[in-house]
This record gives C-alpha cells, sequence and structure tokens, in this order.
C-alpha cells in the first residue's frame, strides 16, 4: 500500500445491541485524506461499525463496546474522552438527509453557533464558505432564508454535508448518503466527495458497488458483524482474495 | 490547508467539565421530582390533618364517661393566636372534647354543629357510593355501548359527530354540569317522575354520569380499538356477522380495559365534589333510598370546610373524609392501572 | 330469527347510546346558551357586582379566574416541561427514579380534586403560610390564609399531570433523526433539548398550557378554601388578596345567594361565560394537537 498515514485504527472492536454481537473483532486501520468504502450485504454491521467511530452508539440503550478505537493515536473509548469535542472532530451524514426545520442560514450556522460562535461576520463567512464546499452555494445563496426542508432531496443532503463541515471536522462519516438520490443528485454527491477528500479524511457507507469503485480509494467488505477483506477498491474490485467477496460484488448473494 | 480551514483541535483526553449541563442536569431532575415529592406531601398532610382525632382518642373516650363533655363550637380566638405548645394541647383537650372517639365516627348521625356534635361518617359513606353507583350504573352502559358503536359499526360522519361531541362533554367544568342539574335537570326529573324532592340522589347519580360518560366512553374504546384485527377478521371470515363479532368476539377480549374504564369511572364520580354539592340536596340521612337527599363525602369537605375552625375536631374529621377519599380513589385507580397493563401485555405478547 | 333480534338491538341500542351523548351535549349547551345569551352584555362582562349582587357585572370574578390561570400556568407549565424533558430525555426507562415519577404524575392525575383543596389548606395555607407570618410577621396574619398564590398553586399541582402529558407527547413527535443530527455536530445534550428538542415541540407544550388552563379555569373545588371570595369591593392587588372567580360565582349564585330566583339571569351568563371560555380553549388544544398528530404521521 501507499506511503500514508493511518487517520483511524480500529483493534479488536466487538459491538454487541444488548446479548447481539454485531461487530465482530474488527481490526482494520484508515488512511487520511482517502476515501475508505464499506460495503456488504444488508444488516452486516457497516452502520454500526461507522457510528462507533464517532461513538452515536453512545445513543442507543444497551449497547456495549469492547476493544480500541484509535484517532489520531488516541483511543476514542477510553475514559475521559470529550465525547463532543470527538463530534466535532469526527461529522457525520445520514442516509435519510435530516435539516433542521430553519431556514438554510441557520441549518449551517448550527454549528458554529453551539460552538459560540456569535459575530456575524464570521458566522455569515462559515455559512458561505460550508455551502461553497457543498457545492450548493450557486443554487440557494439568494436564498438563504428559505426553510432547509423546502430544498430537494438532493440539495437537503448537501445542505446536510455543508452544516457538518461547518464545524470543521477533520474526518465525514457518510452513511449511505446517496441512497435516496436520483442519478443526477447522485453524481453531485459523488463529486462533491472526490473534493472534499483532498481536506478530509471520509468513511463511506454504500450498498451501490459503482459507487464504492467510483469514489473510493480502500474497500472494506462486511459480512454478518466480519471483516472479510479490506484493501485497495481497485483490488477488491478486480481480484478479490476471498470468494465471499468476489460473491458480492459479481452479485451472486446478497 | 488546515489553518485556512481553522481547525485548532482541543486536546479529546481532556475532557471538559461543563458546568451548564452538570447544573442543567441536576436541576432538570430535582423538578422533575416535584410531582413525587408532593404526592408524598398529600399524603403526609392530609392524614397528618386528620391524624389528631386518633391520637387523642383514649382520652376522649375517657372524658365521655367522665361526663366532662360539654364545648362550645368554634374557638375563634385561639386559632388566630400563634400557637404555642401549650395552646395546642389546650385546643386538643378543649375543642376536641369526646367528639372523634370511634363509636362516634363510625355512627349513622352527621350533626357537626349541634350541641353534641355527632361525627357518624356512615350516611356520608353511604351517600357517595349512592351517587357513585347510580352514575355508573347510567353512565358504564350508555359510554360502552357508545364506544362499541364508534369501534365496530359507526359509519365515519357518526364517529366525527361522537367524537367531538365526548370531548365537549369532558371539557364541562364540573361546575356547570351541577349548575345545569340544580336549575334544569332537577325539575325536569321531578316533574317526569313526581319524586318528593327536588334535589336527591338519583339527580345527582345522573347528573354525574354526565361527568363519568367521558372516561368510560374513552378508555373503553381505546379498549376495543386494541383488540388486534385478525381476532375480528377471523369471526368475520367464518361467517360471523358484525354484531356476532362486535359482541362475542371484540367485546370480550376488550373486557379487561372496559373494566379499568369502569374503575377510573367510579372513581372520577366518587371524587367529584362540584356536582354532588349542587345537586344532591346535601342532607345527611341515613337511608338507601334513592331519591332522598343525600349528603356526599366530598360535598361534605366542600360545604363544611370553609366554616370550620382550623385545627378543631370537626376540622380533623373532614381531613379524615378526604384522606379516606385520596385511599378510596388511589386503590380504585391503582387497580384500573394493572387491568389497563394486563391488557397491553397481552397485546404485546399477542403479537 | 332470535339471533337476528339480538343483532339488530345491539346495534340499534349503541347507536342510541352514542346519540343520548351527543343529545346530552347539545342539550347542555343549548340550555345554557339560550338562557345566558341576554344578560350576556358588554356591561355584564366588563362591570361590578352591585346591588348586593342581585344586579351588575361579573367582572372581578372574570379577572380573577384570569389571574388564577396565569399565575398557575406560571407555576405549572415550566415544571410540568421540565419534569417530560426529564422523563422522555434524561431518565433511562428502567430507571428507578423514572418509574417513581411516572407513578407519581399518574397518582396525581387521580387525586379527587377536592383533595387538592385540603392539601392546600394543610400545606401551603396552615404549614407553609403560617410558617412565614410566623417568622416574618410575628403575630399578623398574612400568608396563613387562603389567597390567591395558594390557590393558584394548589391549582398548579392539579394541572402538573396535564401539561406534562402533552409535552411529552409532543417531545416523542421530534424525530430521532433531529436529535443525532445535533449531537453528531456536537452539540451536548442540553444545546440539543434547547435548539432543537424544545422549539420543536412548542405546539405541545401550547397544547399542555391551554389544556391546563381550561382545566383550572373550570375547576371549583381546590379552590373553595384556598383563596376564593364570595364579595369583594376590590379586584386583588397583592398575591395575598382573595380573588372573585367564575365558577366559584356560579356555585354561590346558585346556591347561596339571598335570592337565587331574581339572579337567575346572572347565574346562567355566568355559566356561559365559563363554558364559551373553557369550550374556546378545549377547541384551540384539540386543533393544535391535530396539527401535532399530522406532523407526526408526516
Ligand atoms: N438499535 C439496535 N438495536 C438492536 N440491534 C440493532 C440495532 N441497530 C442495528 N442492530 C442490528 O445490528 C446488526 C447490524 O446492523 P447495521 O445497521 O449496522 O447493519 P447495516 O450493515 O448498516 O445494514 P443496512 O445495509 O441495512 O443499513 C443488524 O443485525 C441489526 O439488526
Ligand atoms: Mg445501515
Amino acid at each position: 500500500m501507499e506511503n500514508k498515514n493511518t487517520k483511524i485504527i480500529t483493534k479488536q472492536l466487538n459491538l454487541f445491541y444488548g446479548s447481539k454481537q454485531a461487530l465482530k473483532n474488527i481490526s482494520l486501520g484508515i488512511f487520511e485524506h482517502k476515501v475508505t468504502a464499506l460495503i456488504g450485504p444488508s444488516g452486516c454491521g457497516k452502520s454500526t461499525f461507522l457510528r462507533s467511530l464517532n461513538r452515536m452508539n453512545d445513543l442507543i440503550e444497551n449497547t456495549r463496546t469492547e476493544g480500541t478505537v484509535e484517532i489520531d493515536n488516541v483511543n476514542i473509548y477510553q475514559n475521559g474522552i470529550d465525547v463532543v469535542e470527538l463530534r466535532k472532530k469526527v461529522g457525520m451524514i445520514f442516509q435519510k438527509s435530516n435539516p433542521f426545520p430553519k431556514s438554510i442560514y441557520e441549518n449551517v450556522a448550527y454549528g458554529p453557533r453551539i460552538n459560540g460562535v456569535k459575530d456575524k461576520d464570521i458566522l455569515e463567512e462559515t455559512v458561505e464558505r460550508s455551502l461553497k464546499q457543498s457545492a450548493l452555494w450557486d443554487e440557494v445563496k439568494d436564498d438563504l432564508k428559505k426553510s432547509g426542508l423546502a430544498l430537494s432531496g438532493g440539495q437537503q443532503q448537501r445542505l446536510c454535508i455543508a452544516r457538518a463541515l461547518a464545524v470543521n471536522p477533520e474526518i465525514l462519516l457518510m452513511d449511505e448518503p446517496a441512497s435516496a438520490l436520483d442519478p443526477i443528485a447522485t453524481a453531485k454527491i459523488e463529486e462533491l466527495i472526490y473534493e472534499l477528500k483532498e481536506n478530509y479524511t471520509i468513511v463511506i457507507v454504500t450498498h451501490n458497488m459503482q459507487q464504492a469503485a467510483r469514489v473510493s480509494d480502500y474497500t472494506a467488505f462486511f459480512y454478518i458483524g466480519e471483516l472479510i477483506e479490506y484493501d485497495l477498491t481497485k483490488t477488491i474490485f478486480t481480484m478479490p482474495k476471498k470468494k465471499q467477496t468476489e460473491d458480492y460484488i459479481t452479485g451472486r448473494f446478497g | 490547508m488546515k489553518n485556512q480551514l481553522g481547525r485548532n483541535r482541543k486536546n479529546l483526553l481532556h475532557k471538559k467539565f461543563r458546568w451548564s449541563e452538570f447544573l442543567a442536569e441536576k436541576l432538570i431532575t430535582l423538578t422533575a421530582f416535584i410531582s413525587f415529592v408532593f404526592i408524598v406531601l398529600i399524603f403526609i398532610f392530609v392524614f397528618r390533618e386528620a391524624a389528631p382525632i386518633f391520637s387523642s382518642e383514649e382520652k376522649k373516650v375517657s372524658l365521655i364517661q367522665a361526663g366532662e363533655v360539654q364545648e362550645t363550637y368554634g374557638d375563634v380566638e385561639e386559632n388566630n393566636s400563634p400557637i404555642t405548645s401549650n395552646q395546642t394541647s389546650a385546643l386538643e383537650t378543649s375543642g376536641s372534647e369526646g367528639d372523634a372517639s370511634l363509636s362516634n365516627l363510625t355512627g349513622t348521625e352527621w350533626q357537626p354543629v349541634s350541641e353534641v356534635p355527632k361525627y357518624g361518617l356512615l350516611p356520608l359513606i353511604l351517600g357517595s357510593l349512592k351517587v357513585t353507583l347510580i352514575a355508573i350504573f347510567l353512565a358504564a352502559p350508555i359510554a360502552i355501548l357508545a364506544a362499541l358503536f364508534t369501534a365496530m359499526f359507526a359509519p365515519r360522519w357518526a364517529k366525527e359527530l361522537l367524537k367531538p361531541a365526548i370531548e365537549i362533554l369532558a371539557g364541562f367544568p364540573s361546575v356547570v354540569i351541577g349548575f345545569f342539574a340544580l336549575i334544569v335537570l332537577a325539575t325536569f326529573v321531578q316533574n317526569l317522575f313526581g319524586f318528593e324532592y327536588r334535589l336527591n340522589a338519583f339527580v345527582g347519580g345522573l347528573a354525574m354520569s354526565l361527568a363519568v360518560i367521558p372516561i368510560v366512553f374513552t378508555i373503553s374504546e381505546d379498549a376495543l380499538t386494541a383488540v388486534p384485527k385478525h381476532l375480528s377478521e377471523a369471526s368475520l371470515a367464518l361467517g360471523a356477522t358484525k354484531w356476532q363479532t362486535a359482541l362475542f368476539v371484540v367485546l370480550p377480549a376488550a373486557t379487561p380495559g372496559i373494566f379499568a374504564a369502569i374503575l377510573l369511572g367510579i372513581g372520577r364520580a366518587f371524587g367529584e365534589t362540584m356536582i354532588v354539592l349542587m345537586a344532591t340536596g346535601n342532607a345527611a340521612i341515613f337511608s338507601t333510598q334513592i331519591v332522598e337527599p343525600v349528603r356526599t363525602m366530598s360535598a361534605t369537605i366542600g360545604a363544611e370546610m370553609a366554616e370550620v375552625v382550623f385545627g378543631e375536631t370537626h376540622y380533623n374529621v373532614l381531613f379524615l373524609i378526604g384522606a379516606l377519599l385520596f385511599l378510596f380513589t388511589f386503590t380504585l385507580n391503582a387497580i384500573a392501572e394493572i387491568f389497563i397493563r394486563q391488557r397491553l401485555m397481552k397485546k404485546f405478547s399477542g403479537n | 330469527m332470535k339471533n337476528k333480534f339480538l343483532g339488530s338491538s345491539i346495534t340499534t341500542l349503541s347507536a342510541l347510546s352514542a346519540l343520548i351523548i351527543v343529545l346530552a351535549v347539545v342539550v347542555v349547551m343549548g340550555e345554557i346558551m339560550l338562557g345566558g345569551w341576554s344578560t350576556l352584555t358588554w356591561e355584564f362582562l366588563t362591570g361590578a357586582p352591585k346591588e348586593g349582587m342581585t344586579s351588575g357585572g361579573i367582572f372581578p370574578a372574570i379577572f380573577g379566574t384570569f389571574l388564577l390561570v396565569i399565575i398557575m400556568s406560571i407555576i405549572g407549565v415550566p415544571v410540568g416541561t421540565i419534569t417530560a424533558i426529564y422523563l422522555s430525555e434524561y431518565a433511562s426507562q428502567k430507571s428507578f427514579l423514572a418509574r417513581m415519577i411516572r407513578f407519581a404524575v399518574n397518582t396525581l392525575a387521580g387525586v379527587p380534586a377536592i383533595v387538592f383543596g385540603l392539601f392546600g389548606l394543610g400545606f401551603f395555607i396552615q404549614f407553609v403560610g403560617s410558617g412565614i407570618d410566623k417568622t416574618f410577621y410575628g403575630t399578623q396574619l398574612k400568608w396563613g390564609q387562603p389567597n390567591i398564590l395558594w390557590a393558584s398553586v394548589t391549582m398548579a399541582l392539579l394541572t402538573l399531570p396535564v401539561v406534562i402529558v402533552s409535552v411529552e407527547e409532543a417531545i416523542k413527535t421530534v424525530p430521532r433523526e433531529l436529535r443525532e443530527a445535533s449531537l453528531a455536530l456536537g452539540a451536548t445534550k442540553l444545546q440539543t433539548i434547547w435548539k432543537v428538542v424544545l422549539p420543536n415541540s412548542i405546539t405541545g407544550i401550547l397544547t399542555g398550557g391551554i389544556l391546563a388552563v381550561s382545566r383550572g379555569a373550570g375547576e371549583v373545588a381546590p379552590i373553595l378554601f384556598t383563596g376564593a371570595a364570595y364579595f369583594l369591593p376590590h379586584l386583588p392587588t397583592e398575591l395575598s388578596d382573595q380573588f372573585m372567580e367564575l365558577g366559584y360565582h356560579i356555585y354561590i349564585m346558585s346556591t347561596q345567594s339571598p335570592d337565587v330566583e331574581a339572579t337567575r339571569g346572572i347565574q346562567y351568563a355566568t355559566t356561559l361565560v365559563l363554558l364559551l371560555l373553557t369550550f374556546g380553549l378545549n377547541f384551540s388544544a384539540i386543533f393544535l394537537r391535530y396539527k401535532l398528530r399530522s406532523r407526526a404521521i408526516r
């Protein structure tokens, strides 16, 4: 593999919902400024893994996590970790776009505001920069007071990306960000991901093999809570080492 | 690049202590605890004010035997001065005399303001029971049948008429129902049946049924609509008619819920004050006749508390009545809760 | 044949029951409307009782009722809202404390109104009020007697479950995704509640408040001996003043006024005012709840 910094390293990560184990001994390293795709059949634990990277699973009652997740060499599951700070560093985009029922402006300004930014100029600047980064600026710049919910599905998702970017994260977790979108909107998001990886480390869950092949540098294949294979996307899609992986990407199951 | 993005990470390991979060959580928990605190306080204070009756019982009994009973009613002066421990005991012995002995409390006469006050609770308890039973006997069939109607037979438009009607009925202040009963209903009923007394237990119960119907209806309807669809569909598929399904499948399946509805209805009727205060005639007669005036427990408190001297036996007895009301409705609600829970359990295990 | 008869009678009876309920509502409303309409004038609404309460208006009672429900809401709505926030946001469902609080709220909802009155008398007036008097006023009687503050606090307690249930229901309709979005942006729990959960529960808080006000305006039993007065020459100006109230006015005018027959018109019109007030409040609450539910579905 290339000579790159590993941004995230998970070691022997196990996760339980009550007594049900959803992740089994996941150990992998995610490289800085790369796009890593998580693929696998439904229910194999992709979302669970993704959510364990910013401790969103903490919000679900009865979950138990074992093992470590190191981000910049700090285990985020050790005692004394500030989860709020962690989530500012590790942003998240959800499958179903979920803008707040507020104006476009207020949606993007939400993050800076909760960080205590009150200065109007800084807020405006942040909103503009984030919307530009998420390639939404040109479409909404005259209408920032419009409700975020009044946008189209693809625009809403880019608004959510802008909202996440406004907090200045280093890592972006995306859970099937384009699954509810039409091909044109999907293409826009993919293009965006390609641009964003210059500055961000991106982990993306997708059910769409072509999408994984198009946008990602690395691909991890999950199956029933286990990490089956993890390699350069090129390698996974051209010469997978495991039979299960090959079956999955050629559409023979799932 | 990093500078341009303005990333200025705080150390993740340095967990920030957020005072506002900490205080807010404590404050919110504390505020939520208020409900509990007040339930306990209600319990304590209602019983506390009733307690002197029991604490000085022995003394009273001996006083009766010694024949030293004779005291005027109401010691206003003593009440207005700050109560010292000396005076408190003076109050107890002088103000309360031999009135509230157990035998007096279980008597059949309620004459708290007579020369020799009589605190017999039986006519009041009987009065409450009479009115409650009349109310529930009138309200339950109507409410349950109407609930069955909405759940099983009613066309859309009828539902859309009945539901708001129930909401409006539930929203009637009890004093409005009491007023209606006092002015209109009592006269109407008297003319219709030729009762001797215009205000009596029946009129009170009839008016009370208006307050009870919404409760019984709402909970019964909940129970009826919660009956799993597959049950009624199975019955209909076997060729049973709609009413057969309603009567032999849905109604039995909803029994616990309907039972709970009736219990809650009884609880409401038993505790309700203004309706009975205005519509029953308020005479503490110990009789089982339903067309005679009655005085219920709640109405007694409502009518007499304002005129009683604080700390006096009469006052304590009124609190005792309140404590009994509290206990009774509390028990009823608890039992109803169990039935409703049971129904939910069934619903879940059924799926 | 027998079955057929049973069937048609069941159907008929159930329809008849529904009809009886609707008719009862119509008759009560109609009677009060017809009886009170002619007396219900502007002067009646804005004037004070005159000539030993045999004529004149009911403004002091309206004023007292409003004051009562306002003070009640100021106390009850925040406490109820915060309790609902605790139950839905902070407490884990299995926690002992949460179960205890839930039990308390359910119990509170079932306590008869008159018992609240007794409690108000025994606790707020006799214990707290007298305690304050003893400590600060010596022998002077100021807080240790019925007044609008104690009546309002008592009523706030009675209507607390109404607020809690409404707000909790509203909070539940706030989508999980919005909460997660906020937390994933690094918002704290409190920030999330303050900026996402509460603004999206405003309708529910409003509904709860309105329902509580409607309930509070209609209940008479709790204020019988905690603050309501038969007649007062002045409007209450202090929290330690007694007050006149619509429901109480109806009660005394129809049962204890010296000439009950002569004041029939006043009684009807007062009842009509109270009825319209609670009806209007309930109607707006139902409307708001309807809007809330349709949002929850979407
Ligand atoms: N909150 C939860 N409580 C209990 N079990 C859960 C919960 N969330 C997920 N699971 C279980 O954990 C396993 C992994 O779920 P996860 O959502 O991570 O799968 P996924 O790979 O993201 O699936 P999909 O492609 O459908 O999104 C599944 O079996 C699921 O049923
Ligand atoms: Mg998923």
